[in-house]
């Protein structure tokens, strides 16, 4: 057993320096810099987390980052879900390729979907801007929606739509009121991934953003000069909304399943 | 009319995200071919006249940097693989009640911006910087030593970036595994090394195969950590690209290059995906 | 956390009281002692003639257009005082509200990150931006992406302007550009980490300092150093010598010599200890000095430094042209000039500021009297005639072609 304590050690160990740097970024938040320089200790403070919103492009990049993400989400959820539940529902032609176009699609490198995107803009002179970027972000996630999705489609019981249309309702109410309740959690989560994977999306971003400055693309410029504790604090907020969101749906699940195993 | 509507249904429902994938991921793969055998400048336009010379030049004053990417990316998922095993392990055989909270664990720095944990590595680590200072002050380490600037700090940085990505893959391996077969292994074998050796790792394969798949394409075209952490002596491919597209405006030769690269690539991927099929791969990716 | 090691009571007196903080600065920067050398204003080479515009293009670009009260401004970091006097002042005497963001960070990434957007017709978010006379500010003037000026609307600049700039070579008659500052690329060192003297080139070859040297990344800045370093004028070079100066700059590379290839960054470096000595321009190093109390030193090389001069454009699609043009020529009023010289302590385009830099200090009293008067007679803000000819102009191409092939030559030195 002494080997499964050392194991127990080393995962704690590794989980510390997965940790270290989030802890690194969280404690200069409360950093109280004297110079333009946030990267020694000089004292403790919360006047960041008060001037949060101070550095007016710093704010902007944030709300351009949320846009993104939640026009991301609200697309990708869409249409993630039409080849999710088309391909674990149904069989048809093309449904082969349509699996070859989106596995490309994941195992691209982000550098070349990047690129290849603004070689396109550039050809036909699009301008990049807000609506590139979120071109882009439905690009790459939507194939993770569409997976999710399709995983949870798969094992659906095809009696449910049976009893449904013998009791006469229509395809589309069937998925409506029938089906749709029942992947929603999938959907949820797909959704909720597309978000994920858009705010923080900077290789792509930088690609085919042009002037527009999105939370990544704006920390990556100033690091020549000196990050703001302002970025410190926006870092944390976004990390506490995403663990706090992760806990919550943990949790809601748990005493669903627990209600289920009771009933 | 029903029976038309039924054949039509998973077409009207595959359109717009087919169309959206057709456009933005292949059509775009298409006009980068075609701007990689361009010849002109940015003021006055490129036009297409077949220049393949885009490829060999290009190749010819890049292809350190090129090996060194896929060396590097090597390296990385190597690493990984042995720094992810063990945790896997432990957390698929002993995490009990806890497996879930692990797991949240290990991915807790993807609630991080990528870009930002990258920056904090790079305080941490830097010349007179936090962990440096003190030992540099102690003479303990001369005073001209650096971390950053290296090949080994840029590889750390990968290594750090994509572990999660090892880790759940071969988690999710070895939690398939029967119980009962473990235990017929330890009957079977009386060493816990054999045991180990002829039946876990043979069954956790796919999960280290799905982990450098998820790994060592995003580690070899990263260009951040490089960037980042490393110098003019650790330059990836991605940094020679992204300056070419964002630095130069030189699209031909930067299409070229990417274009280059992702054949590599995808070639390596696709012939990888093909021994453990595409199913296993984008069901672990949806993890 | 460590404690730190900054100075403290300079640190504390830079961070209370500017003007201190300022004196402080030049001082410990050297700047005061430099004296042999220095720039001046208007930029010459062999360049091009100017591709000639329509004669109604000022008008048919100005008719119609009219003030709209807000003005977005792309600049360079460290290129004004953190708290923007003089916009300020700019809004209170005409109500145009400027956005000013520190966006531009290296040319070459500038240039491409708006070149679609230009190309498509569209705005870049910008009315103004500052862009070095370097090979993109030939391609954004050849691509047709700078707005004419009306030099209708530009009295002030008229009028306190240095002549010299007229008769530039990248952009001769301003028609398209004024300058904003001039500068020069010299050395910048630690001097708690290195103890002798920087004075010549050789220092930034010297394997004493082997992994602590910074370079630039901007190609035309390191072929510079790497031309002048080989005995070699980067005005008057060709293709062969751009090839010694590559040999010249790996041998430096391959030495283990260069930590890295720096855009704006390499303050950031030189703050950490990630470089001892570096290349730099002038005004950076005496802002880094005064906004984190540090105590960096910037010398011109014996061999000589660059100059090169920062010019405000206004992009073609600009959405605000009127606001753009108007904070343009207010910044060449003799007393705005002059502020703006007293903090960023780069080549002023206004003569006239250093006397009216005089009369700034004989207002003062005390310490503030002394640093004003130091700036006024900085010879890197005001320089002399005869100091000028110790300084090099930009290489020049004649075609694309030679572009690419410059580009070619030394590309790969910075991308090892």
């Amino acid at each position: 057993m002494n080997g499964r304590r050392v194991l127990h050690i080393y995962t704690w160990v590794l989980i510390a320096w997965l940790i270290l740097p989030i802890s690194v970024m969280i404690l200069f938040g409360f950093n109280n810099p004297s110079g333009r320089y946030n990267q020694t200790w000089q004292g403790f403070t919360f006047k960041w987390y008060k001037d949060v919103f101070a550095l007016e492009a710093l704010t902007e990049a944030l709300v351009t980052s949320l846009i993104v993400a939640v026009l991301t989400a609200l697309i990708a959820g869409a249409l993630g879900t039409g080849i999710g539940y088309a391909l674990g529902r149904f069989r048809f032609r093309g449904s082969g390729g349509l699996n070859l176009l989106m596995f490309a699609a994941i195992s691209s490198p982000e550098l070349v979907m990047g690129s290849s995107l603004l070689s396109l803009f550039v050809s036909m002179g699009v301008s990049p801007g807000v609506v590139t970027i979120t071109i882009a972000h439905v690009m790459f996630s939507v194939s993770f929606v569409a997976i999710v999705v399709r995983a949870r489609v798969m094992t659906l019981d095809r009696s449910l739509e049976e009893a449904a249309a013998d009791l006469g309702a229509t395809g589309w109410s069937t998925f409506w009121k029938v089906i749709f309740p029942i992947i929603l959690p999938a959907v949820a989560s797909g959704v909720m991934l597309a978000f994920a994977l858009s705010i923080d999306d900077f290789v792509i971003t930088n690609f085919t953003a042009g002037t527009t400055e999105t939370f990544p693309l704006w920390i990556w410029g100033a690091t020549r000069v000196g990050l703001p504790p302002q970025v410190n604090v926006m870092g944390t907020m976004i990390f506490a909304a995403g663990v706090l969101f992760a806990v919550v749906a943990n949790l809601r699940s748990r005493s669903k399943r627990k209600v289920a195993a009771a009933a | 009319m029903d029976r038309v509507k039924r054949t039509l249904a998973p077409y009207l429902l595959v359109l717009p995200g087919g169309l959206w994938l057709l456009l933005f991921f292949a059509v775009p793969m298409v006009t980068m071919l075609s701007l990689s055998l361009q010849e002109g400048d940015v003021v006055n336009g490129f036009v297409f006249t077949g220049h393949w010379q885009n490829y060999t030049e290009s190749l010819a004053d890049y292809q350190t940097q090129l090996i060194r990417s896929l060396v590097y990316g090597a390296i990385t998922s190597i690493i990984l693989i042995v720094l992810a095993f063990p945790v896997a392990y432990w957390i698929a055989f002993y995490g009990g009640r806890r497996k879930a909270t692990y797991l949240f664990l290990i991915m807790l720095p993807f609630f991080v911006s990528f870009v930002l944990r990258t920056i904090s590595w790079r305080m941490l680590l830097t010349d007179d910087g936090v962990l440096l200072h003190p030992l540099k002050a102690a003479g303990i380490l001369p005073d001209g030593f650096n971390v950053l600037g290296t090949s080994g700090a840029v590889i750390a940085g990968l290594v750090y970036s994509f572990l999660p990505f090892m880790v759940l893959p071969i988690y999710v391996a070895l939690e398939r595994i029967d119980p009962r077969v473990v235990e017929a292994a330890r009957d079977l074998y009386a060493s816990p090394m054999t045991s180990f050796r002829k039946v876990i790792f043979p069954l956790a394969l796919p999960g280290v195969f799905a982990g450098v798949l998820m790994t060592f394409v995003p580690a070899s075209s990263d260009y951040v950590n490089s960037e980042l952490l490393g110098s003019s002596e650790t330059t990836m491919i991605g940094q020679v690209i992204q300056a070419k597209f964002l630095s130069n405006s030189d699209y031909p030769s930067a299409s070229a290059l990417s274009f280059t690269l992702m054949a590599v690539l995808l070639i390596g991927v696709f012939s990888y995906a093909r021994m453990l099929g595409t199913e296993d791969v984008m069901k672990v990716a949806a993890r | 956390m460590y404690p730190t090691d900054k100075p403290s009571p300079s640190l504390l007196r830079g961070m209370t009281q500017s003007r201190l903080g300022r004196r402080d600065a030049l001082r410990l920067g050297g700047l005061s002692a430099m004296g042999a050398f220095l720039a001046a204003c208007g930029v010459e080479g062999k360049g091009k003639p100017q591709a000639s515009i329509a004669p109604d293009a000022v008008a048919k670009f100005w008719s119609g257009k009219t003030q709209s009260g807000k003005l977005d401004f792309a600049n360079w970091p460290l290129y004004m005082d953190p708290k923007k006097p003089e916009l300020k002042k700019f809004t209170q005497k005409t109500g145009i509200q400027v956005t000013y963001d520190e966006v531009i960070q290296e040319m070459g990434p500038w240039f491409a990150k708006v070149q679609p957007q230009l190309s498509a017709g569209q705005s870049i978010g910008y009315d103004l931006m500052v862009i070095t006379n370097s090979v993109q500010f030939g391609q954004f003037r050849d691509s047709g992406f700078l707005a004419p000026l009306d030099h209708s609307k530009l009295p002030n600049y008229a009028a306190n302007a240095a002549k010299s700039y007229a008769t530039s070579s990248y952009d001769p008659g301003n028609v398209f550009s004024i300058p904003y500052a001039s500068g020069i690329t010299g050395i910048a060192y630690d001097p708690s980490k290195i103890k002798e003297p920087v004075t010549s080139l050789a220092d930034l070859w010297n394997p004493k300092y082997k992994g602590k040297v910074g370079m630039f990344k901007d190609l035309q800045e390191l072929a510079n150093f790497g031309l002048l370093a080989a005995g070699l004028d980067p005005s008057k070079s060709d293709e062969t010598s751009w090839k010694a100066a590559a040999a010249k700059l790996k041998e430096q590379k391959d030495g283990d010599i260069v930590r890295n290839y720096y855009d704006q960054s390499y303050v950031d470096a030189l703050g950490k200890g990630e470089v001892w000595i570096t290349q730099a321009w002038s005004g950076d190093i005496f802002q880094k000095n005064v906004s984190d109390g540090t105590n960096f030193k910037f010398v011109i090389p014996s061999e000589g430094g660059t100059i090169w001069t920062d010019n405000m454009a206004i992009p073609v699609t600009a959405a605000n042209p009127v606001d753009a043009i108007t904070l343009m020529d207010f910044l060449y009023e003799l007393d705005n000039a002059t502020t703006l010289a007293e903090y960023i302590n780069y080549v002023c385009p206004v003569p006239g500021a250093q006397a009216q830099m005089k009369k700034h200090a004989a207002a003062a009293s005390g310490e503030d009297r002394d640093f004003l008067l130091s700036v006024a007679d900085s010879p890197l803000v005001f320089p002399g005639d005869a100091e000028y000819k110790r300084l090099h102009y930009y290489v020049n191409f004649n075609t694309a072609e030679e572009k690419n092939d410059f580009e070619r030559v030394f590309q790969p030195i910075v991308l090892g």
